[in-house]
């Protein structure tokens, strides 16, 4: 392999080469093997300080970041928006600037505003993870989806995949399309008009608004939570009509191929997005999603914290 | 008695259709004929004026000079000391200062403050709803005798149609421009920046062009059925151009202006997410772009003005959606736009890029200013069409920094100011 890592942040994947991307699930491949270890722990990060920085209230993410810091033996701290300054007045930049100060080397950060982790890279030695920001990216979800895709078919070039749900709020989604367009693969991005806009052709992905067509041809299917409680009630009817027009029902997995991935980056709406049944069957990947996530972001914060000395 | 006669440049008066090279004169504050230089009992200043033009002194018809209230962004010294600089003897400020200026005490306030500190003209303009609320009308008549030269709402828009109809209707009584901030909240909500191709890659809220023609088409209708101007304030949409333009044909009292910002950039410098790209209406796209210039070149756009918005560093030094909007554009507009409208795109002549920011305006707002009438004040700027320069944040007259254009290099710029017949500024 002639790709060397040479970046201090991960701030999204629109901005990482198809080389770059790889060369991340290669090195996850190496931590997946960690984790199947009697001791689970490797000292790639000893010695540095890991902070985690959710502004926006995370528990999964969070938890995955933290575990993935321990098994590389980084000193860990988690701030969360209600014990952080913030709360005070405090601006996120002198937030940041005074972590720096106490010499953290890798600042996680999930923040409600697209773009912080760009803000806050551009003024911190530190390097900075993006744990989500906005509607903005959520890069290590994405890669994530991209090493269990890996993992399971094989390969990414030429598969058709199509993400459904709230595309329009979805950082999950945005990260997704990048890295998948990147890898080769064919996006179709499945919703109601008002959540995906034809706008998102320009980004290179095809847009239906007809599940049933979409379906029988998709190798997999990641579906997005609808977060109804979240958004504007301009922007569908409500969540009777949304399942009966969009949910991944028991009759319409029954479209799917039989070799077809069902992911989902939780947390799940049973019954909602996805039939409770289905979400557990055994075309479900999801519970392999957080297991590679654990691995994908140890390779993340190994990779970029060799670069931040 | 003091003189000033200011030698051999190009005069340019769009108000009188002057282009010529000749000498003016400036006695006792103000323009005397030039034939009066040879009866003097003493010796004038005298302004070498040579490969310079001299124009009437610049109008900023949109500005925010931010107080009271928010002296930490800029005051009416500092904000009418960047106007000098950039060539303007005359601004407008808007309203949406803390007092709103939406009471005649706040308009006294404010007169009586640039009367001691500004170094430049400075008019006041007044509120159209109570507290720029959008749904009781300020008391504009009162506003009016409290020397309000044009109502407006800046940075809101009275979205209630009625009450904007009789706002329309009261100012036409007492003989005020009503100016308006384009801007329907419902179809805008939350948006932060254009909605488009970069709105939809960045995730970041997206603001339609249809939300500002939406309240533009509102003006064209109220400016018809109550027969009064409507100004329509910093137009950024092609759709907004075209619909100026037909009713403009159709004789319909509606006019619009652009800012700078709007011609030289587009939504695509938001993709760093750096705050000094976040103006309201935001950058639209290059079609926008391309309409208004178009706009400009035919007359349908009309006045030229910054929209100077002066925020504090540690304001815009925030996340994308919580910075406030808005860019300082005094000291760089006209090198914008005499680099961008003349040099670059050939879009129109110099003399009427002076006269929407002098002849123009000054008609609008019905003001005794934008002239080199004989008798008329003696507010003049000298300006350097082929002079190249580059924008240093650092120089500003201004008290903020919130610019995106340091370091571009320009080609024209203001390098005299001249208030009353006294020099206030030079390069």
């Amino acid at each position: 392999m002639t790709t060397r890592w040479t970046r201090k942040d991960l701030l999204g994947l629109r901005e990482l080469s198809a080389d770059e991307i790889n060369f991340i699930l290669e090195t996850a491949d190496a931590f997946k093997q960690v984790g199947t270890r009697e001791i689970k722990k490797v000292p790639a990060l000893r010695g540095k300080t890991l902070v985690n920085f959710f502004v926006e209230p995370s528990t999964r993410t969070r938890t995955s970041f933290e575990l993935a810091a321990f098994r590389l033996s980084a000193d860990v701290i988690n701030i969360s928006a209600t014990t952080s300054s913030l709360t005070k007045g405090e601006t996120l930049k002198d937030t940041a600037r005074n972590l720096q100060a106490l010499h953290a080397d890798i600042l996680v950060l999930r923040h409600s505003s697209a773009g912080a982790p760009q803000f806050l890279a551009n003024r911190l030695k530190a390097s900075v993870v993006n744990a989500g920001d906005g509607a903005h990216e959520h890069p290590t979800q994405a890669l994530l989806d991209l090493y269990t895709i890996r993992e399971r078919r094989g390969k990414i070039a030429e598969l058709r995949v199509a993400i459904i749900g709230d595309i329009l709020f979805s950082r999950v989604a945005r990260s997704n399309i990048f890295g998948l367009l990147k890898l080769g693969a064919r996006v179709t991005l499945v919703g109601p008009s008002t959540l995906v806009p034809r706008e998102f052709e320009k980004l290179g992905v095809e847009v239906s608004h007809k599940i049933d067509d979409v379906l029988p041809q998709a190798d997999v299917v990641n579906l997005l939570r609808i977060q109804h409680e979240r958004q504007r009630k301009e922007y569908f009817p409500g969540i009777g009509e949304y399942i009966r027009l969009f949910g991944l029902t028991k009759k319409r997995a029954k479209l799917l191929k039989p070799d077809c991935l069902i992911m989902h980056p939780g947390p799940i709406n049973r019954g909602v997005e996805i039939d409770s049944e289905v979400a557990d069957g055994l075309q479900s990947v999801i519970l392999d999603q957080v297991t590679n996530g654990l691995a994908v972001r140890m390779a993340v914060l190994y990779l970029c914290g060799g670069i931040a000395t | 008695m003091t003189a000033t006669v200011i030698r051999n440049g190009r005069v340019i008066d769009p108000a009188n259709k002057q282009d010529e090279i000749v000498d003016l004169l400036i006695i006792d504050g103000k323009i005397a004929d030039v034939s009066q230089l040879s009866t003097l009992n003493s010796q004038p200043e005298e302004i070498d004026a040579r490969d310079l033009i001299v124009c009437p002194g610049l109008i900023d018809m949109h500005v925010h000079l931010r107080e009271p209230g928010f002296s930490h962004k800029e005051t009416i010294e500092s904000g009418a000391r960047a106007a000098a600089a950039g060539g303007f003897t005359t601004v407008l400020c808007m309203p949406n200062t803390s007092p709103a200026a939406d009471n005649p005490s706040t308009i006294a306030w404010i007169k009586d403050r640039a009367a001691a500190v500004a170094c430049v003209n400075v008019l006041p303009s007044g509120a159209i709803s109570k507290n720029l609320g959008g749904e009781e009308l300020s008391p504009i008549g009162s506003l009016a005798q409290a020397g309000v030269v044009a109502i407006s709402d800046d940075g809101y828009c009275v979205q209630n149609h009625e009450v904007m109809r009789r706002a329309v209707e009261y100012a036409r009584m007492v003989g005020l421009p009503v100016l308006d901030h384009c801007q329907d909240y419902n179809l805008v909500g939350n948006g932060v920046v254009h909605e488009g191709y970069w709105s939809i890659l960045l995730g970041l809220p997206g603001w339609p062009a249809a939300g500002e023609e939406a309240m533009v088409m509102r003006n064209i209708l109220l400016a018809e059925l109550c027969d009064h101007h409507i100004h329509c304030q910093h137009i950024t949409t092609a759709g907004s151009v075209r619909l100026i333009r037909e009713a403009r044909a159709r004789g319909i009292k509606i006019s619009g202006e652009v800012c700078p910002h709007h011609i030289t950039l587009t939504d695509e410098a938001i993709q760093h997410f750096d705050t000094n790209y976040k103006m309201n209406p935001p950058l639209r796209s290059q079609t926008d772009v391309d309409a208004l210039l178009e706009g400009i070149a035919d007359g349908t756009l009309s006045i030229l003005c910054s929209d100077h918005a002066p925020h504090a560093e540690f304001e815009k030094e925030v996340e994308f959606d919580a910075a406030p909007f808005g860019i300082i554009g005094l000291e760089t507009e006209l090198g914008l736009f005499l680099d961008q409208l003349v040099h670059k795109h050939n879009k129109i002549d110099i003399a009427r890029v002076i006269a929407m920011y002098t002849v123009e305006p000054a008609r609008l707002l019905k003001i005794d200013a934008g002239t080199l009438s004989v008798g008329a004040r003696g507010d003049v700027t000298l300006v350097n069409p082929g002079l190249e320069w580059t924008v240093s944040v650092d120089r500003f007259e201004s008290a903020s920094r919130n610019s995106p254009f340091g370091g571009w290099k320009l080609k024209g710029r203001a390098v005299r100011t001249i208030v009353g017949g006294k020099t206030v500024w030079t390069l």
